[in-house]
């Protein structure tokens, strides 16, 4: 029964839970959240993906930002480098989610890593690759294009 | 300063509570913690409610209350820190009373998960990390992040899926024993290993289920304590609170949580505690997965790093083992209200420590001293409190 059904068999939008018949009230004000954040002070991490680079932040005290981040709270500054990382390192651990979000559920089950980089920063990405996690696992980042058609990012096993 | 005291308690059953709106769920637990205390509303001075929120229709739940059950116009706030969001609203009513601005303060812990279908929750509990980088990108769900600490354990250690199981196998144990339990049936080693995959290696039987439920405590400072005459009490003699990165990527390790190490550092330290398996009765620990069980074990110290899993496989932390934990189910089977879970582990260690707890699930009380570890997102809040019979 939907809460049209119910408005018209019950004269409310109510209709009793299936295992204990009390009586549930169906929320007749939908609402569908979606966010609009801003990524302005990240811009060229975007335009690097582009490009097949990965990029992080480098303040000049050299303090590394991965994800990348605008300001620096060691000196307080807010003037960074943009450097390529070594896609390369070791992968730390995995999972495989399995149950997905709703939002996910046109991915079959995917797997789901973090690497520390040559560089000393770790990344949390998708994992491409038989889901073994074993000690010293050297993987690489790959830019790769996702199905909703925009550049991401992925570990793979070397 | 003063010293701060539990002096009454309530608790909702935990479980599928279509039967009950919002505030008639938190009614559920202020009534008996008031009857408790031997204390009208209208003595409140204050009151915190700790609620997520996020997949229920009413946000404003101090002023739902504050109708609801006669405590307007007294103060009060709604305070958040994902699943150790409980413990951070006793940390409110606690620092009122420690301050000397309230004497008297009631803390309520509730959710009502619910309210919303599953696909929902699951899609809401997910964003508890860095909501961009991790689940915007990459659907990192909530048991996948634990997940990630497991499996790197297991890599790290040699502990198996069976050794998890054995944390679910014990919180069904007790949950069995507990009225207020959503799992009050036992289940066997078999059962969870055949279980589907939630988020490898974690499966079903290795996850706390999505709950309605609330939780009440009454809190007092010493004058009240007297003045009241009030001889069933429990005092708070420590809190620690410790916060993580955002992004799991941003932190040295995965087989441990940083902030739990240093919430439970402060706490032990204010408690005058340097061997907590010797100076404590037992433990309430955050067991939204069988993994983190094993995790907080060593994080609070009771065994070294790299150890936990063996507690778990020798059954060393059932009643009458090294130390008992999570006797009334823990929120793997007794049920994980986000906003309650905090102050069920209160209410917890005011039944055990005053030997209220049910036949089957009493831990032996020879310090009356217990702790509750309660910890929001995977590491991104860590509350370690301590509970003891007597004032320090």
């Amino acid at each position: 029964m939907d809460v049209k059904e119910a408005i018209e068999k019950m004269g409310f939008p109510i209709i009793p839970d299936e295992k204990s018949n009390a009586w549930q009230w169906f929320d007749v004000r939908e609402l569908k959240l979606r966010y609009i954040l801003s990524v302005e002070g990240i811009k060229k991490f975007y335009e690097g993906l582009k490009e097949g680079k990965l990029l992080a932040t480098k303040c000049k005290c050299g303090r590394i930002f991965f994800p990348p981040q605008k300001d620096c709270p060691s000196c307080k500054k807010s003037e960074m480098d943009w450097i390529e990382l070594k896609k390369e390192g070791v992968l730390e651990t995995l999972t495989v989610i399995h149950v997905r979000p709703t939002s996910f559920s046109h991915y079959d089950p995917y797997a789901v890593g973090i690497a520390k980089l040559d560089d000393g920063v770790r990344i949390l990405a998708w994992y491409r690759g038989e889901p073994k996690l074993k000690p010293g696992q050297r993987v690489k980042v790959e830019i790769v294009k996702r199905k909703e058609g925009y550049q991401t990012y992925e570990l793979v096993p070397i | 300063m003063t010293g701060v005291a539990i002096i009454g308690v309530g608790h909702s059953v935990f479980g599928t509570r279509r039967d009950v709106n919002i505030p008639e769920l938190c009614w559920e637990s202020m009534k008996p913690a008031f009857e408790n205390a031997n204390l009208e509303p209208k003595d409140i001075e204050f009151f915190v409610v700790g609620n997520l929120g996020i997949w229920s229709s009413e946000l404003a739940i101090p002023a739902i209350m504050a109708e609801y059950a006669d405590l307007a116009p007294k103060g009060s706030m709604r305070v958040e820190a994902a699943c150790a969001t409980g413990s951070a609203a006793i940390r409110v009513g606690y620092t009122a009373i420690k301050s000397g601005l309230a004497d008297l303060v009631l803390v309520l812990g509730v959710e009502k998960m619910q309210e919303s279908p599953n696909p929902n929750v699951i899609e809401l509990i997910g964003r508890f990390g860095s909501y961009f980088w991790e689940f915007e990108n990459f659907g990192l769900t909530f048991p996948g992040y634990y997940a990630m600490h497991a499996s790197a354990y297991m890599m790290k250690y040699g502990a198996t899926e069976e050794d998890f199981a054995k944390v679910a196998v014990k919180a069904h144990h007790y949950a069995a024993k507990n009225p207020y339990a959503q799992f009050r049936k036992e289940i066997d080693v078999a059962t969870v290993m055949k279980g589907p995959y939630v988020a490898w290696p974690l499966k079903l039987f290795d996850c706390s289920p999505i709950t309605d439920g609330s939780a009440c405590v009454i809190l007092a400072s010493e004058k009240k304590v007297k003045e009241l005459g009030i001889e069933e009490k429990v005092w708070i003699l420590s809190q620690g609170v410790g916060t993580g990165t955002a992004n799991l990527s941003k932190r040295e390790d995965f087989t441990s949580l940083a902030s739990a190490r240093y919430a439970a550092e402060q706490a032990y330290k204010l408690a005058g505690i340097d061997d907590p398996v010797k100076q404590l009765d037992g433990a309430n620990v955050h067991d939204c997965f069988t993994a983190p069980e094993v995790i907080a074990y060593e994080d609070l110290g009771f065994c070294k790093r790299g150890e936990g899993y063996k507690l778990a496989r020798e059954g060393q932390t059932y009643i009458g083992g090294k130390i008992p934990v999570n006797v009334d189910g823990g929120l793997k089977a007794k049920g994980h209200p986000i906003g309650a879970t905090g102050v069920s582990m209160a209410v917890e260690a005011y039944k055990q420590l005053l030997r209220k707890a049910d036949k089957g699930r009493q831990a032996d009380i020879k310090n009356g001293r217990w702790l509750a570890h309660n910890i929001g997102g995977t590491g991104h809040y860590a509350y370690v409190t301590i509970y003891g019979l007597e004032k320090r």
